[in-house]
């Protein structure tokens, strides 16, 4: 039941124009991105190189396609969750809004069935968001812009990566990039099975997000001992992989942190919808 | 011996410091179409989820097929088709692909031509591509029972299925629920605020009021009690209460306004008094029976 029900997330959610519009706005972003990267991507690069320039000579095709795929990643691991809890935060709540949930329920299935289904659809619309980013940002932007080594600047300083060296840290950056967004789809979803209504879970889950990043980025130290538990914090732990060399125990630590959100977060909702009297 | 099919007992439930249900039971046997009568805000929905498991219940029992939820939900909801309230769909898909998604998680293998079966059987043959968008209340009350009947349920429960329909489509949705009587045997709950609603379809019914369960039987029964409230108009007054009182002694007299009484009496009575009023040289202006359930329901719903 399980499966036949997971099936029918999929229907759903391919039959929800919303579903598109966050495909379609990823590849709007995307497409911007490197529209202003081919137009005027010189100027972006001597202004970030010029404080070297004194020290270093920089040869070849630095503005290539990993340079714009990892500002793209930078650049919207940010918005990515909106586009993702748009359709993910509806899963269980939209169905309440509609009163479908009350056939939903009384159909000859678990409700913890229900909930898994859900989490399992909404993990495959994040893994396909995912795989669409990385799609666009490294093999379309590798076809407009070429190969070359990554010139990456980060706080241990730049961090030159040979071209040959860079398509598993990708890889690898994906997969921890993915499970940043799953924690983000469990979070709205979970937040859907305490709501009636769709825009309660989505703003919820952007809310919190904001709120945790904040809270990361204020140097208070009354905040450091919550800090690594913020999953926030660990999102942007796909950086690493550009890091030399890769810091695993730091990117294990992530991906426990991040693992361990995502199986309270599921318990959390399942517990919450077996509880649940269904009024809607 | 009839076979009890639902079987509440002291049901109650709260919603915070609301009590929507008090003390509701009621059986339910094979066959019956039962009828489950009350005021709005009585606590029929509220009763009809927790009989669903849509609701948890504070207090009391429900048990369906002789067992309760926490003994086998799965099985007991794979015998029973339901709508609640209204039909709900997902909008943005086709009449089809809705009962595609039901019929999946129905725990019976519905094939596609069942689906455009059942499409007929409703009288949407022609509208299954449609969208669920474009839809009358009307259709979707007929998708909403197509939906229950897809996985062929022991027990069909609808909740206010006529409601928001026009004089039509409430017309449609009665022959339709009696033809699941007549052609498929089915068990059929069916609640209404309307009393004439369920005297046409039901064979048995409970009425509940403000959360309680107040009288439950057989329709027939219940709407030919022999004892009849009686409206009467006629010119002499006191003659006529003399006559009633020396003549008829199970009466009772309950108002009297002007020249209008209203009177208790048995219903083989009735045509007596007309006679002896008659003979006694009394005008009868009306003589008008009401039944005592009607009498008693619209007590209740105007309280």
């Amino acid at each position: 039941m399980l499966l036949k029900n997971t099936y029918n997330e999929f229907v759903k959610i391919l039959a929800k124009p919303r579903s598109y519009l966050g495909i379609g706005a990823l590849t709007l972003l995307i497409g911007v991105i490197l529209f202003a990267m081919k137009a005027d991507g010189s100027s972006f690069i001597s202004f970030v190189t010029q404080s070297f320039e004194q020290t270093l000579s920089f040869n070849g095709n630095i503005l290539n396609g990993n340079l714009i795929a990892f500002i793209i990643l930078q650049m919207l691991i940010i918005h990515i969750p909106l586009l993702i809890a748009l359709v993910t935060g509806d899963l269980i709540s939209g169905e309440a809004a509609m009163g479908t949930i009350r056939m939903l329920a009384t159909k000859p299935i678990s409700r913890t069935q229900i909930v898994l289904s859900k989490f399992i659809a909404g993990a495959v619309y994040t893994l396909i968001i995912t795989v669409w980013m990385g799609f666009l940002a490294l093999i379309v932007a590798k076809w407009i812009f070429g190969s070359g080594d990554l010139i990456v600047l980060n706080s241990d300083g730049l961090v030159i990566l040979q071209e040959a060296d860079i398509f598993w840290r990708y890889a690898m950056a994906f997969l921890v990039a993915f499970l940043s967004l799953l924690t983000v789809s469990s979070l709205s979803i979970t937040l859907s099975a305490f709501a009636d209504n769709s825009i309660g879970p989505i703003v919820s889950t952007m809310a919190i997000i904001i709120l945790f990043s904040i809270i990361g980025s204020l140097d208070v130290s009354v905040f450091d001992h919550i800090k690594p538990f913020l999953f926030t914090t660990h999102m942007a732990s796909w950086r690493s992989f550009f890091n030399d060399p890769v810091p695993m125990a730091r990117i294990y630590e992530s991906i426990v942190v991040l693992v361990a959100h995502n199986v309270v977060l599921i318990a959390l909702a399942i517990f919450r919808f077996n509880k649940k009297d269904i009024t809607a | 011996m009839s076979q009890p099919i639902i079987e509440v007992r002291q049901l109650a439930k709260k919603f915070g410091t609301f009590e929507a249900v008090k003390d509701v039971s009621f059986t339910v046997n094979k066959g019956d179409v039962f009828g489950f009568l009350g005021p709005n805000g009585a606590g029929k929905s509220t009763t009809i989820r927790c009989m669903l498991s849509l609701i948890t219940p504070n207090a009391g029992t429900v048990k369906l097929f002789g067992k309760t939820y926490t003994e086998d939900r799965i099985g007991i909801l794979s015998r029973i088709g339901s709508i609640i309230e209204k039909p709900d769909f997902y909008k943005y898909l086709s009449a089809r692909k809705n009962l595609e998604i039901f019929a999946r998680i129905s725990g019976a293998n519905v094939s596609k031509k069942e689906i455009e079966e059942m499409l007929e059987f409703v009288g949407l043959g022609g509208r299954g591509g449609d969208k669920i968008g474009g839809f009358s209340h009307g259709m979707k009350q007929r998708l909403g029972i197509a939906q229950t009947l897809l996985h062929k349920p022991d027990l069909i429960i609808l909740d206010e299925p006529t409601t928001g329909l026009d004089p039509q489509g409430i017309i449609e949705i009665r022959n339709l629920i009696l033809r699941l009587k007549n052609e498929q045997n089915k068990t059929i709950v069916l609640s209404s605020h309307q009393l004439s609603e369920i005297e046409l379809i039901a064979n048995r019914m409970v009425i509940i009021n403000k959360g309680r369960s107040i009288v439950e039987g057989s329709v027939q029964e219940l709407m030919n009690a022999q004892e009849l409230v009686l409206t009467l108009e006629v010119d002499q007054l006191e003659l006529t209460k003399t006559l009633i009182q020396n003549n008829f002694a199970n009466a009772q007299i309950l108002s009297i306004k002007e020249n209008v009484l209203e009177l208790t009496l048995e219903k083989q009575q009735v045509a007596t008094l007309n006679q002896d009023l008659v003979r006694a040289g009394v005008s009868v202006a009306a003589l008008e029976p009401k039944r005592r359930l009607e009498d008693f329901f619209m007590k209740i719903v105007n309280e």
